[in-house]
């Protein structure tokens, strides 16, 4: 087990390595290079000259990399050029970071919590009403656009209804103290239980909107998965022996069924910052969605690095996380 | 008194826009206390759906069973399913064909031993293992308490199927049904497990279903021999009786497509000519008839009913060597 995690850890290094390599080669390949980025319609055979100078691009590549790799690791990225004008990149993602982890967290908390259980009351009920009514429910999570949806939900809770805030984190001016910059938490530590409940009502809506594609995915892969369990041999060896129903469906069909359900939560933090770029919009949250979608209009460079170069990195964590818990609940890759 | 009766069961399984088909087809036959009896047939011939019927285990949609199934009295099939699942792995014990399926792959092999325990005999976690570690020992698991924390994967089939046959006898059932538990596993260590099986049912006195295409395995244990073609039993005799003079041109051709050492060398096996997949239905006649060497022109004309000859029930028109016994026996 140790090994394997070590061995993992060895694969996340080098994905990082790799990804350090395509943003780098990415910042050089733009039309006319960073200088023209930087300095867009002002530009200047003699500006950009300086620039280039300035900015040491006058230097052999391997050499630049390297600059580029050993100020990152001090956690330098270059300033904000466009997001957040004059703060460092590595400030802007951290600031913005929380709000988008919040999010996501509570979005995919939601979708396993209602997948999970409805995939497997559907399996147990195949071709039944509510197996009939989940799969429509679950197709029309996947083929909804994430924006219309967000849209949607704004319009109905938060303006007609007026059940729910219909943008930001929080409502403005009120008395919150900030410790670690996710809202909810703070609120918490702080036993400050009104400015928590605020935090979280702000969160509902865009969560909800965000966990419908990683809904879908996690109901239907734990639907075809419970019913290839309950079709397995083993499954009927246990009804042999008498076992109770609860102990057959906890101990031998949810644990096997869960291999592919795990993986398929991973693969969907993917799902989640893309639709972070569209949620937060809609919602206006102040977030890495939010940040990735400016920084690209704006062509906020240093910013877009260290978002991708985090996000990345989250992802390839997150799914090592999965892997630990795949090996687990299963013996057969633990003692490989 | 018969420990099980079976009569006329017939399991009937039922699709959508399809022709109902009858797997089994109003099968009759009795365990005693004890007893082994050999349930024998090709791949098809209906005989593994029998005893999912008997355990219970068939699927509920789009199958009907019909007929009683009477353990102890009782009829299996009337039960309801709580009181079918009390009974399971304590009155009735099961062992399937294949021992890497079988098992569950994330559960180490003590639980899958113990839980039976645990159920039936409401045993604590901690004497279930004890429990479980003295079976695993008894069915031939070397260094059991060790084996127990291990998973499926780190046993070889042969002791998986060992594993198997230690949680189907974990409670001293009294009915054992054994389906084609050597069919998976090497040929030097089925003749093991079979004489394991042997030797513990008649240790515990537990009666034993054998369920098997492999006349030889029946041979060595059985103390009856039902031969099933097409959903129905075409003969029963005794082992030696079935042996020494097979009545049935079906068991007379499995008899002479089993391989034997004291043949002359260069003698060719005999195959049963044609596949089940020829098989015409009972109502139209005698559903082996397409493949039958004896065939004449009965056989394709009305079905046979069975009939007694002594001890033995031969269904059939034109029998091997004597002609058919008249008597018929209405029951089966």
């Amino acid at each position: 087990m140790l090994r394997y995690t070590v061995r993992r850890l060895g694969q996340l290094m080098l994905v990082v390595l790799a990804l350090s390599v395509l943003l780098f080669a990415w910042l050089r390949a733009l039309p006319g290079g960073p200088v023209s980025a930087l300095l867009g319609d002002r530009a200047t055979p003699e500006s950009e000259a300086a620039l280039r100078a300035d900015l040491g691009l006058d230097q052999p590549i391997f050499l630049q990399y390297w600059r580029f790799v050993a100020r990152a690791l001090t956690g330098d990225f270059g300033t904000s050029t466009g997001v957040q004008r004059g703060t460092p990149a590595l400030d802007v993602f951290l600031q913005r970071f929380p709000a988008t982890l919040e999010l996501a967290v509570l979005a995919i908390l939601i979708a396993i919590a209602v997948g999970i259980p409805l995939g497997y009351l559907a399996a147990r009920r195949r071709g039944r009403l509510l197996d009939n009514l989940s799969i429509t429910w679950s197709l029309v999570g996947i083929a909804v656009p994430v924006f219309f949806l967000a849209f949607l939900l704004k319009w109905i809770f938060a303006v007609q209804l007026g059940w729910l805030p219909a943008s930001g984190r929080q409502t403005g001016g009120i008395d919150a103290t900030r410790v670690t910059g996710f809202y909810v938490l703070d609120g918490l530590l702080t036993q400050e239980w009104d400015a928590a409940l605020d935090a979280f009502v702000h969160l509902l809506l865009p969560a909800i909107a965000l966990s419908t594609i990683p809904f879908a995915v996690i109901f239907r892969i734990t639907r075809a998965a419970v019913l290839d369990v309950l079709d397995e041999d083993y499954v009927r060896t246990a009804r042999s022996k008498g076992l109770a129903g609860a102990v057959i469906r906890r101990r031998h069909v949810l644990r096997n069924a869960m291999l592919p359900v795990v993986t398929t939560i991973g693969l969907q933090t993917g799902a989640l910052l893309s639709g972070a770029v569209l949620t937060e919009r809609v919602f206006n949250i102040p977030g890495l969605g939010q940040a990735l979608a400016l920084g690209f209009e704006r062509k906020d460079f240093p910013v877009l690095q260290v978002v991708i170069l985090a996000s990345a990195m989250t992802y390839v964590l997150v799914n090592l996380l999965v892997d630990l818990s795949y090996a687990a609940i299963d013996p057969r890759i633990r003692t490989r | 008194m018969a420990l099980l009766e079976v009569r006329d069961l017939s399991v009937v399984f039922q699709r959508k826009g399809e022709e109902p088909f009858a797997a089994v087809d109003g099968i009759s036959f009795d365990v005693s206390p004890g007893q082994m009896v050999g349930l024998v047939g090709e791949s098809g011939c209906g005989k593994s759906v029998t005893s999912l019927a008997i355990m219970g285990l068939l699927p509920q949609r789009g199958v009907r069973v019909e007929g009683t199934v009477e353990f102890e009295g009782k009829d299996l099939l009337r039960l309801s399913d709580r009181e079918l699942a009390d009974r399971r792995g304590r009155d009735l014990g099961m062992v399937f064909q294949d021992p890497l399926s079988s098992v569950n792959p994330v559960i180490p092999i003590g639980v899958q031993v113990s839980e039976v325990l645990e159920r039936h005999e409401g045993l604590r976690r901690r004497e279930a293992a004890l429990r479980s570690a003295e079976l695993l020992d008894r069915v031939g698991i070397p260094d059991p308490s060790r084996r127990l924390k291990e998973y499926p994967h780190q046993l070889s089939g042969g002791m998986r199927q060992r594993a198997l046959i230690a949680m189907a006898l974990a409670c001293k059932p009294r009915l054992l049904i054994a389906d084609e538990p050597t069919t998976a596993l090497d040929v030097t260590i089925q003749a093991q497990i079979l004489s394991l099986l042997s030797e513990l049912v008649r240790d515990t006195g537990t009666a034993l279903i054998m369920i098997t295409h492999d006349l030889g395995v029946v041979a060595g244990m059985c103390d009856e021999v039902n031969v099933l073609y097409g959903g129905r039993i075409v003969e029963r005799a005794g082992r030696h009786e079935l042996f020494a003079e097979p009545r049935h041109p079906y068991t007379a051709g499995l008899l002479a497509s089993i391989p034997r050492l004291d043949a002359p060398r260069g003698d060719r096996l005999t195959p049963i000519r044609g596949s089940v997949a020829d098989n015409i239905p009972w109502a139209g006649g005698c559903a082996f008839a397409p493949r039958c060497p004896n065939a004449v022109d009965a056989c394709v004309e009305r079905s046979p009913e069975m009939t007694r000859d002594g001890e033995r029930l031969l269904r059939c028109h034109n029998p091997v060597g004597r002609p058919a016994p008249s008597e018929e026996v209405p029951v089966q």
